[in-house]
């Protein structure tokens, strides 16, 4: 009877899951989803505590450990919006970390004298879990150290010779001590904790090369790591909520990865095992070229004239807090009746649609912030493309120069704007370390300084022009 | 828009019964204590996974694009259902002088419900600060 419960439990909880991410699809039903995975989440446990096998005597001791991941977990969702992309690593790691330790001592658990036996099927799927577990834990915790910039772990990509080949000589490694676990348990168990040992490496390994800009395509790798040794656990402990929750995981880590190197025209193998990340060596000509400058009061002037303004935003703009400035533009702007919307690239940010929750959270309007796809035929008629912080996606090198390191990324079409506004520090490359030649051309003109600083003082010579002028 | 509604349902309602199905599969013969499952019986829950990984692709891709970061959020939160695995782990007796994977369990249900609670508020966080555009006043 109690077994029956626990089923339907799970089998209700499973539903949940799949309505919160269906949920996900509109922002008006969105908190529903949040909701609705939150009782699924609280069914599974309760379904789970049920279970005959959990002693009386340790429910004292799983309450603690309730309390104290509460405890840990109340503070990490207040972090600023800035620093998401850090808190979704370190989550990550923790995912990786609780499913590694549950493979591990499910593992050393069938050695008990009453343990239960574990056949091949369970011995792959263990090694699996212990596999991807462990690489997802130190993997998302160097990721999570780059992207918060810790003093010891160099946030520039760390590329050394032969670099691919170690990695995959220790996966092969690690691969062939889980076929050998397979085919003999009794004979090769001691190959287990080399396992491991390989997998947390590997973690390691894998990230050192990576930069910031890649760092979208790899937190969402990472999820899709987290979420399959989620589904490994499933099978070693045959239950199928686990499977389930683990393979929606999966699979959107796996979505929001290929939208990734979509967006970066990469292929997933390159994203894999290429030596993505390297900073290319820049390849400025001798050849000098005019920049035209402007103060942001001209620039204030021009925006205010036109009918359509498009923002281009990217990380330098949240790097330098400037998207309530940003929103102040917006205000003065929209209250004189010109239209102004902003094109969001795929990889603007530091994870999938970073940019959008920032923007949200200096309270713009969604209906206004425009995927790359559906700006861009809309950018012809664009009077005003002010960019802010961005730089290598709105770089039409991508489109025709078959030697430039970006060629072939889908990039907004900032050129085809009739004039084009970008605010930045220096005439400095960007990530790539290319120069962007929308920078030189005949419609651009460039409004040096913190973007933050000149985003204010666009605010302030529109708002005493709007004063004076009515 | 309502075919694609309905799919959607079709789609869900395919696990449910994948689901119910496994589930009276599980009450049937005494699996607890079977020594060795068939090899036709593990071919079952990859079955299950593969129903699930087509409803999520399919779930996941209707995702808006708004949303990404609390959608990362969110599936964060829901693979932290490896909690259920932790607490099994640590609420079982895993025989004598055995306590240490009790332990280990118990650091497993720590990082579960640390991602479960900081993932679910995190998500709600951000999601409250998706708006309309304010209509505008006349």
């Amino acid at each position: 009877m109690n077994e029956t419960a626990i089923q339907i439990a799970y089998l209700v909880a499973t539903a949940l899951f799949i309505f919160s991410l269906k949920w996900m699809n509109d922002p008006q039903t969105a908190r529903r989803g949040v909701l609705a995975g939150v009782a699924a989440m609280l069914l599974a446990v309760i379904g789970t505590l049920l279970n005959p096998e959990i002693l009386t005597s340790n429910y004292k001791w799983i309450a603690i450990a309730v309390i104290l991941g509460t405890v840990i977990g109340v503070p990490l969702s207040w972090v600023p919006l800035t620093a998401v992309p850090q808190r979704t690593a370190l989550s990550h790691a923790f995912g990786g970390l609780a499913a590694g330790l549950v493979g591990v001592a499910k593992f050393y658990g069938s050695f008990q004298a009453d343990g239960h036996h574990l056949s091949q099927f369970s011995v792959a799927a263990l090694c699996m879990e212990v596999l991807l577990g462990f690489l997802t834990f130190t993997g998302s915790l160097m990721a999570a150290g780059k992207l918060q910039e810790v003093k010891f772990i160099p946030s520039r990509p760390v590329t050394y010779k032969g670099q691919n080949f170690i990695n995959l000589s220790l996966l092969v490694i690690a691969v062939i001590c889980c076929v050998l676990l397979v085919i003999d348990l009794q004979q090769f168990y001691y190959l287990f904790p080399v396992v491991i040992g390989l997998a947390l490496l590997f973690g390691v390994l894998l990230i050192i090369p990576i930069g910031g800009a890649d760092m979208p395509t790899v937190i969402a790798l990472l999820n899709a790591y987290a979420g399959l040794a989620a589904v490994a656990m499933g099978f070693v402990m045959d239950n199928k909520l686990l499977i389930t929750a683990g393979a929606l995981d999966g699979s959107s880590g796996l979505i929001l990865s290929i939208i990734m190197c979509k967006a970066m025209n990469r292929s997933f193998t390159n994203v894999l095992f290429g030596a993505f990340g390297q900073v290319q060596a820049s390849t400025t000509q001798g050849e000098k070229k005019i920049v035209k400058s402007a103060t942001p009061k001209d620039a204030a002037q021009l925006m205010e004239n036109a009918s359509l303004v498009v923002i281009v935003p990217g990380y330098g703009m949240a790097v330098a807090q400037a998207q309530h400035r940003v929103r102040e533009i917006y205000d003065e702007l929209t209250e004189r009746g010109v239209s102004v919307k902003f094109a969001i690239h795929p990889v603007a940010g530091r994870m999938p649609g970073h940019m959008n929750v920032l923007l949200a959270e200096a309270e713009i309007p969604y209906e206004d912030l425009v995927e790359m796809e559906e700006i861009n035929p809309d950018m012809p008629q664009c009077d005003v493309c002010l960019v802010i912080g961005a730089n290598d996606v709105v770089n039409p090198a991508a489109r025709h120069d078959k030697s430039s390191p970006i060629f072939g990324m889908p990039i907004i079409d900032a050129d085809k704007a009739k004039t084009v506004l970008a605010i930045k520090r220096s005439m400095n490359p960007g990530f790539a370390g290319i120069e962007n030649e929308l920078y030189f051309a005949d419609k651009t003109l460039m409004v040096f300084g913190d973007a933050k600083a000149v985003a204010g003082e666009i605010v302030k010579s529109l708002a005493s022009e709007g004063d004076g002028g009515h | 828009m309502k075919i694609l509604r309905l799919k959607n349902c079709l789609a869900a309602v395919a696990v449910l019964v994948a689901g119910t199905c496994s589930a009276v599969a599980a009450e049937l013969p005494d699996v607890a204590h079977a020594p060795e499952k068939t090899t036709a019986e593990y071919v079952a829950t990859l079955f299950v996974f593969m129903l699930a990984s087509f409803v999520g692709l399919d779930v996941i891709r209707r995702v808006s694009r708004l949303l990404h970061t609390p959608l990362m959020s969110l599936t964060n939160a829901i693979s932290a259902i490896a909690v259920v695995g932790a607490i099994l782990i640590a609420g079982r007796n895993n025989g004598q002088d055995a306590n240490w994977l009790n332990i280990l369990g118990m650091v497993a249900i720590v990082a579960s419900v640390t991602n479960i609670v900081s993932g679910f508020l995190i998500t709600d966080r951000m999601l409250k600060m998706f708006k309309k555009r304010e209509p505008k006043k006349p």
